[in-house]
């Protein structure tokens, strides 16, 4: 069938997109692997929807399309989690530059320099982004 | 330095901590009555759209500026660190607006150093000098009961800007609540330092100005969803 082909072509396109390379190596990883199981996944419900609907049965679910939208949902909210993760830690890292351009642009402007700054003065150490 | 006994400092190392955003119609009246005390000011423009920060420039402050428009609590966050790196004793937290007065900040400053605490936070509610309607008095009393519970400190005024800080407590303010929130966020940390403070009467000046800038209520609804999902 079309709707089977053009699901699969989608399937694939998203793995390949999402799969490439970010910063950190554990949860790239993980994110890969997640990605991995989750097209297999949905090959798997394309190919074979009976399958899915007795699936969904045994979960006591009535059609397999309702246990996908049930899937779908949790798959949204933990997308929405995540993506609302990555806005904080990434408002932490425009925060702190923005504050280290402001003070460092002010000593300047003042004619401070670190050879004359007050010897009690603090150097905070940068905490890393993420909480 | 000495941080713990209760001697005098100077003036020029007491360091008031301005946040300003669109303030340029008042913050230059502001900026000239501290510095008429002998006070050294930062002010920490946040990116205003008006000329906030030449103003108070030609008043006498410091001016430093933040390259995008961050909000309240960075903007203090980044004048409290610019303060200690320029070896301040104290920090005074004060509003841009107008509505705090020197005397009291004076007045906490005296407290703190005489008494030796680590900070004095100033609250509208120990006396009645100050005006507040009565749902923005509820908000706030609301404000303070969420801060006590979450916090144990017993305030009686969270969200008031004049703050009397210590150079060597102020260490511990590090400010992850770039907006409104951070009023609460602060006396955590700064309760945090277990160190000997108090609270001490001040008279909130309301004018219609502002009132007119002041958060308006719907505010308050932001400020507790950031505080419960951080």
């Amino acid at each position: 069938m079309l709707i089977q082909a053009l699901l699969l072509i989608a399937i694939v396109a998203v793995v390949i997109l999402l799969g490439r390379s970010s910063k950190n190596v554990k949860h790239m990883a993980f994110r890969r692997l997640f990605l991995l199981a989750f097209a297999a996944a949905a090959v798997f419900a394309i190919l074979f929807p009976h399958v899915l609907t007795q699936l969904a049965q045994l979960f006591g679910v009535g059609r397999g399309a309702d246990l996908l939208l049930y899937a779908l949902v949790v798959a949204f909210v933990g997308s929405l989690a995540m993506q609302s993760r990555r806005a904080t830690e990434l408002g932490r890292m425009i925060t702190l530059n923005t504050r280290r351009l402001a003070i460092l642009e002010a000593e300047t402007e003042l004619g401070l320099n670190s050879a004359t700054r007050s010897p009690s003065a603090p150097v905070r150490p940068s905490p890393s982004a993420g909480a | 330095m000495p941080t713990t006994h209760a001697g005098r400092r100077r003036r020029a190392d007491i360091w008031f901590v301005v946040p300003a955003y669109n303030e340029g119609t008042v913050i230059g009246d502001v900026i000239r009555e501290v510095r008429a005390e002998g006070f050294p000011v930062v002010v920490v423009d946040d990116c205003s759209r008006d000329n906030s920060g030449a103003i108070a420039r030609d008043a006498g402050a410091v001016v430093v500026r933040h390259a995008t428009n961050l909000g309240q609590g960075a903007a203090l966050q980044t004048g409290i660190e610019f303060a200690l790196r320029r070896g301040a004793t104290f920090l005074v937290t004060f509003d841009a607006d107008g509505q705090h007065r020197i005397e009291d900040a004076i007045g906490m400053l005296d407290l703190a150093q005489h008494d030796g605490l680590g900070f004095v936070f100033g609250s509208r509610f120990l006396d009645d000098r100050t005006q507040t309607g009565t749902l923005k008095r509820l908000v706030l009393r609301f404000a303070a009961w969420f801060t006590r519970k979450s916090t144990g400190m017993e305030l009686t005024d969270a969200h008031n800007g004049l703050r009397v800080i210590r150079a060597d407590v102020a260490r511990w303010v590090d400010l992850h609540q770039n907006r409104m929130a951070h009023a609460t966020e602060i006396v955590r940390q700064l309760g945090r330092s277990r160190q000997r403070w108090a609270e001490y009467p001040v008279h909130v000046l309301y004018t219609d100005y502002s009132r007119g800038k002041g958060q308006s209520l719907w505010n308050s609804v932001n400020i507790l969803v950031d505080l419960m999902f951080r």
